[in-house]
């Protein structure tokens, strides 16, 4: 995963509350392997009516839309990680809500999609300007993560990210590469853990 | 003790997530240690992660892998082929990597979260993770248990460690006591509906108060198992003589001298009386009352006495508009006159032994006037179930019982309702198409859906609970 700092792209709005995971991907879609590409799928039986006709949702209005504004606990419910790649996939870098599920916002920035925080109000604001500029193909987003700020056509906020989570996105640092670093601590931690009392299962040889 | 150096009072979020730090980056982010590993057919990602840049498992020992989402139900051969390649797939990978599996055919085989306590994986002071956001029902028992995504896993897998941020505390007090009838999911519906399904983000939530601690283990997980549901991604309860008592004795807990080592080391599992928690909230437990939901988000729940709301009276006026659309609700109805087409008891919420018990309670000597499924939490629930009768109890109201897995709460194995059906469920997540694309889905507690299950439409448990009293008393009368 490479990092990034600054991104331009389209915005587009959702503006529903709690769109959880299920909705973002529905779990028969789940098995595929992601070679095989979840853009497909986002979000996909609210896209595609029962024939598999589009049901005109804005989100396939603006081609290659990559910046997306919807309402509060986006990506509420489950760990499945598949709800990121599937916004990955269809081309998002960032979604704008006024509040994120826990274990998605995780998610997304391990894939390097920003879960930009803001008020509700300015969510609706931002939303209002992302239909505006549908006429013309689409509002214009700028999104800037280490000024924390973000454009949507004239409308400007400012969006709350983690330390944490900023310098992830910003580094695009690979996890594992980066605890390897810290294996003489780990090792140090196995050895004391083992001494702790039913740390270990009891009679779980195979 | 004079000359002692004062410590800082700590809160049990703070004395797991300290005895688990492995190291801190200068971010803030903990590297934690992960005593336990729980993976399922989902894990197919992060093994093919692993597989990508050829590492192997750090830790097998501590890994545990279970076949659950996918699990056919009604005949362990069958179900649709995405299903068997899933299983087949977490098989495969299991057996590659040297990791205890629990396949269809194992005995203990059974939804994670109920197998995981049934076979002393979980115990209290373990840091436990799995790629599921239920993973907050281990906490119950006062493990620092979360779910994680597929990179998370492949770390997990590759490392035996986990990046997180620490949560803030959250403590939620149940004062008083329960009234008859109302149960853990009531309790969890009900903190949700009050709060709105995303009050507890960023928070571990530690549940207290005398209604907390008159639970029993599954009641306790119940509640913990639906923390994510009020947007926690942790749940927590303190260990106590209960927990104990329901470790003793189980496959891999510690026995001898190292269990009373461990007793030892679990009486320190709690916060401090004087802790500070970044939140604070108290609900009168009597207050309470058997609760339903009636949107698509948890948190659209009421008490089963009320009537489907008018959007304008809720928090969220257009949410609650796309909700009622959706579910095919109409402002003013009585909930309790709003007719169901089937229902399904089970899942890692509700799918222990209590919760078949309490369901059977409600429907023995009656008839289902809709067709259900009751699927066991796991598969040891489902040979002491059988032990017990219960499942006659099930067959003769005219509901199927059938085997062990995930089943109706997530529809991956095949097991869903129709668009359009309206389905009484004792499952975590009423969301849009979760059990099926235009399915309509109520949770609440399996004595609920026991009770939808006899009328046909969603009910308040307690007067078919007074009924039952009364017949019993008349054949008492009789007798003698």
């Amino acid at each position: 995963m490479s990092g990034w700092t600054v991104h331009s792209g389209r915005a587009v709005a959702l503006m529903a509350d709690n769109i959880d995971t299920d909705q973002l991907i529905p779990a028969r879609f789940m098995s595929v392997p992601r070679s095989e590409g979840y853009g497909q799928f986002l979000l996909h039986d609210l896209r595609f009516d029962d024939t598999g006709a589009s049901t005109g949702l804005a989100l396939d209005a603006v081609p290659g839309a990559s910046v997306l504004i919807a309402g509060r606990n986006f990506g509420s419910g489950s760990s499945r990680e598949a709800a990121v790649y599937a916004l990955v996939d269809f081309g998002f870098r960032v979604v704008v809500a006024p509040s994120f599920g826990d274990i998605f916002a995780a998610n997304a920035v391990n894939n390097g999609l920003l879960p930009a925080i803001v008020s509700e109000a300015e969510a609706r604001v931002l939303a209002q300007a992302a239909e505006d500029g549908m006429a013309a193909g689409g509002a214009q987003a700028r999104v800037d993560i280490k000024a924390g700020r973000l454009r949507v056509q004239d409308t400007t906020a400012r969006f709350a990210l983690s330390d944490i989570d900023r310098t992830k996105l910003m580094q695009g640092w690979d996890d594992i590469d980066l605890t390897r670093a810290h294996a003489t601590e780990i090792a140090a931690f196995r050895a004391a853990r083992r001494a702790v009392p039913g740390a270990w299962p009891a009679g779980a040889g195979t | 003790m004079t000359g002692a150096i004062p410590t800082e009072p700590l809160t049990l979020l703070d004395r797991l997530w300290r005895d688990h730090e492995v190291a801190r980056r200068e971010d803030g982010a903990s590297l934690l240690w992960v005593d336990r590993h729980l993976v399922h057919e989902g894990s197919h990602h992060a093994f093919a992660k692993l597989a990508d840049r050829g590492l192997h498992v750090a830790e097998p020992g501590l890994t545990f892998a279970v076949a659950d989402h996918y699990a056919p139900t009604r005949d362990r051969a069958g179900g649709p082929d995405q299903a068997r390649e899933m299983i087949a797939r977490l098989t495969r990978n299991a057996e590659a990597h040297g990791i205890r599996l629990y396949g269809l055919r194992d005995p203990r085989q059974g939804i994670v979260h109920v197998l995981g306590p049934e076979q002393g994986l979980t115990l209290p002071g373990l840091s436990i993770v799995c790629g599921d956001s239920h993973t907050s029902t281990h906490g119950a028992f006062g493990a620092l248990a979360f779910g994680i995504g597929a990179t998370d896993v492949a770390h997990v897998l590759a490392t035996q460690c986990v990046w997180a941020a620490k949560p803030r505390a959250m403590r939620l007090t149940f004062r008083g006591k329960l009234a008859p009838g109302v149960t853990a999911k009531d309790m969890a519906l009900g903190w949700i509906a009050r709060f709105g399904a995303d009050a507890a983000l960023g928070h571990a939530v530690e549940y207290a108060g005398e209604a907390v601690e008159a639970l029993s283990m599954e009641g306790r997980m119940t509640l913990c198992n639906l923390s994510i549901e009020g947007g926690a991604r942790f749940g927590l309860i303190p260990p106590d003589a209960k927990t104990i008592a329901y470790v003793d004795g189980r496959a891999h807990a510690p026995g001898g001298a190292k269990w009373d080592d461990a007793v030892a080391t679990w009486g320190v599992l709690r916060s401090d009386p004087d802790a500070r928690f970044d939140r604070e909230e108290e609900i009168d437990a009597a207050t309470v009352a058997p609760t339903v939901t009636w949107g698509i988000s948890p948190e659209q729940a009421l008490p089963i006495d009320a009537s489907v709301p008018h959007p304008s009276d809720t928090r969220h006026p257009e949410a609650a508009l796309a909700a009622l659309d959706y579910m095919g609700l109409k402002p003013g109805d009585p909930l309790e006159s709003v007719r169901v087409d089937r229902v399904f008891i089970g899942s890692c919420t509700n799918g222990r032994l209590e919760d078949l018990r309490a369901a059977a309670g409600i429907l023995r000597g009656r008839k289902a006037r809709v067709p259900g499924l009751v699927s066991p939490g796991s598969s040891v629930v489902k040979s002491m179930a059988e032990a017990e009768g219960l499942d006659r109890v099930f067959r003769e109201a005219g509901l199927e019982w059938v085997d062990s897995g995930c089943s109706m709460c997530v529809g991956m194995n095949g097991d869903l309702a129709k668009a359009g059906e309206r389905v009484a469920s004792t499952t975590n997540r009423n969301f849009r198409g979760r059990q099926g694309r235009g399915a309509r889905t109520h949770l609440m507690s399996p004595a609920m859906a026991a009770a939808a299950a006899v009328t046909g439409r969603l009910s308040d448990v307690r007067a078919l609970q007074a009924n039952a009293a009364t017949i019993e008393v008349a054949a008492g009368e009789g007798a003698a």
